[in-house]
């Protein structure tokens, strides 16, 4: 039902415009709306808060589906639930009651702050920092190439409560757009998934009143280990996604396409090919269901296995859309066809929310402290 | 405001094929969908409801499998959903399934306001809405791209071909609508959820009190007797060039064909 109806918006809602979106890196307002009105931004969140109840199962399919269509879109739908994922969970009764309805609505979107211009894959060297004076802290840093910044209406932001303390110094804060001290950047001119909104948040002795905090003071980076450990399946699923697209797209072609007087696909050295895809994709898409099954079963530690499932898809992303562009040939590398964006999309999935290159430190981390458990 | 939607469930496909032998539409393999323009119209119902409060009743005639399609309204949240299906009303045409749609929305006791597509994509008669209109007695307006309601009247704008018209009518109308009225929403996952669980109330052709002999083949006073394609026409040649060339070369090329 829920992958039914994901892939009827992205049909009739997202293709139509995908290539528009793309070229202008307009924001896509409409189609988050028609999300909106489906229930599809609360598919991941409980009833209680206004959600559908779903878990990261169900918000898998969803984005899979959409990203067969555009990477894009997908993101900016699967950013939301990185931005509001921390508040649901670590967020104090109240807090949840207070952010989580509206973003299940599709009324407000969420965005996560972490990445810093000097902290990107060494995530604990924050600079912003957040100072208490009184009943209120003051925020102070930059926040870089955050997805839906701009966009979003709340936030949740990492900075420096005690610098001294390391990464035992960082703290999680709900942060709201217009908030005095709190502005934005340029929008981002992205190689791919352009029409999402990526921006900087600015603060500038930013106050935020202390009941923002989400958990305690010197979770933060805790908050966002966690945060993340639970939202790589979801660029699992955009990859597989994007890979999946690709896939359809050059099996059409193949049909289609007659050189030596007999469609393409009649040739070995294409249905290998194809043929290595599918096999790719399928089993991308099985370990990131598998991992969002794990997750949603209760698991408590699943760094390992959430790394390994986004480590895979992003990287059969990137070979199967390159591979799709090469058996398009040279249409495939003229923007009318869609390939060569998706071989533009596909290349953040191996960036964001972890380079591929942190993905395979956590996974070598888990293998050791597992071996040591079982000497 | 109480608002009943009529609408049909037809094959999804813009190629038809046609069973020589019967005369009627091959419906097996083919995948079933709300007519195009009845989602339209169980939008303008919505959109009526959302603005003047009350309730939308969307109705069908058809045989047991139109279920499908009431599921799809009620995923798009309309309130109430009846199949109207009989085994007598096997055969009919236009005549007789407005009567017998007429007589089901007679069966709901109170509407104000009936809603149709302006035609099905599969028969393309556009009668069915009107003829509803004249066994109720009540006003008809086909072709709506806006209706407004105040003070128990309507307001609808008609698209015609070179111009709107605006006509007003009291309520109970009867209203056909064009699909640039509106772009139809899509169902929500709540609505989906509560289409799969609900229960559709079936009435049969007793139930909505017809008359036998006004409903399937007795009722229908039209007979299918062939239907078939026809050839497709030939391109047609442009001329060009200033007037007086066009002129010319027209005059020239009808003498050829011993028209003039």
């Amino acid at each position: 039902m829920v992958k039914d109806l994901a892939r009827k918006i992205s049909l009739e809602k997202v293709l139509p415009v995908r290539e528009k979106l793309d070229e202008t890196g307009e924001f896509p307002h409409e189609i988050m709306k028609v999300f909106a009105e489906s229930d599809m931004c609360g598919l991941y969140l409980p009833e209680k808060y206004s959600g559908f109840g779903g878990g990261v199962l169900e918000f898998c399919l969803a984005v899979e589906e959409i990203s067969r269509i555009c990477g894009g879109v997908g993101v900016t739908f699967a950013a939301s639930a990185l931005g509001c994922t921390p508040i649901l969970l670590f967020g104090s009764e109240e807090q949840k009651m207070k952010y989580i309805p509206p973003i299940a609505k599709g009324e407000k979107l969420a965005a996560f702050g972490l990445t810093e211009a000097n902290a990107g894959s060494d995530a604990a060297a924050q600079e912003t920092t957040a100072e208490l004076k009184g009943d209120h802290y003051v925020v102070n840093g930059t926040k870089q190439w955050i997805t839906n910044g701009g966009e979003a209406d709340t936030y949740v932001v990492i900075a420096m409560t005690d610098k001294k303390k390391g990464s035992r110094g960082a703290t999680a804060f709900i942060m709201e757009k217009g908030m005095p001290g709190f502005t934005f950047g340029k929008k981002e001119n992205k190689m791919g998934i352009r029409c999402s909104a990526t921006r900087e948040l600015v603060f500038q002795d930013c106050k935020v009143p202390k009941e923002n905090i989400l958990g305690k003071e010197g979770m933060g980076f805790i908050v966002a280990m966690r945060t993340l450990d639970m939202t790589r399946p979801g660029i699992g699923a955009q990859a597989v996604g994007i890979a999946q697209g690709a896939l359809d797209e050059a099996l059409k072609y193949a049909k289609e396409r007659v050189q030596f007087g007999k469609s393409i696909i009649s040739f070995q050295a294409i249905q290998h090919m194809l043929a290595d895809m599918a096999t790719q994709v399928e089993a991308s898409r099985a370990l990131v269901l598998a991992t969002a099954r794990h997750v949603d079963s209760g698991a408590k530690d699943f760094t390992k296995e959430s790394s390994m499932c986004k480590l895979m898809a992003s990287d059969t992303a990137m070979k199967v859309t390159t591979d799709a562009v090469q058996i398009l040939g040279g249409y495939g590398y003229m923007k009318e066809y869609p390939v060569e964006k998706m071989m533009r999309d596909a290349k953040i999935t191996q960036i964001y929310e972890g380079t591929n290159q942190i993905q395979r430190n956590q996974i070598g981390l888990a293998l050791i402290k597992e071996s040591a458990k079982n000497k | 405001m109480d608002i009943v939607v009529c609408i049909k469930q037809v094959p999804d496909t813009t190629e038809v094929k046609i069973n020589p032998e019967t005369n009627t539409l091959i419906r097996e393999g083919v995948p079933s969908i709300i007519n195009p323009f009845d989602e339209n119209a169980i939008e303008a119902a919505l959109k009526l409801r959302e603005a003047h409060g009350g309730k939308v009743t969307v109705i069908t005639m058809g045989p047991p499998q139109a279920t499908e399609a009431l599921r799809k309204a009620v995923a798009m949240g309309v309130d109430d959903v009846q199949l109207i299906s009989d085994r007598a009303f096997a055969g009919s045409d236009t005549w007789a399934t407005s009567y017998t749609l007429a007589q089901a929305i007679k069966s709901l006791g109170k509407y104000d306001l009936i809603i149709c597509g302006k035609q099905a994509i599969d028969g393309d008669t556009a009668q069915v809405g009107p003829g509803i209109a004249e066994w109720l007695e009540i006003p008809q307006v086909t072709f709506a791209v806006k209706i407004e309601i105040s003070e128990g009247r309507a307001r609808i704008e008609r698209l015609l071909e070179e111009q709107n018209e605006v006509v007003e009518a009291p309520l109970p109308a009867m209203v056909t609508v064009v699909k640039q009225i509106n772009e139809p929403r899509m169902p929500s996952l709540k609505g989906m959820m509560k289409a799969k669980k609900a229960e559709i109330t079936t009435k049969s052709a007793a139930d909505i009190g017809a008359d036998p002999i006004k409903v399937g083949l007795n009722g229908s006073p039209t007979r299918v007797v062939k239907i078939f394609t026809p050839p497709a026409k030939g391109g047609g040649e442009m001329l060009s060039g200033s007037a007086d060339e066009i002129a010319s070369a027209l005059a020239g090329k009808l003498r050829e064909l011993k028209v003039i």
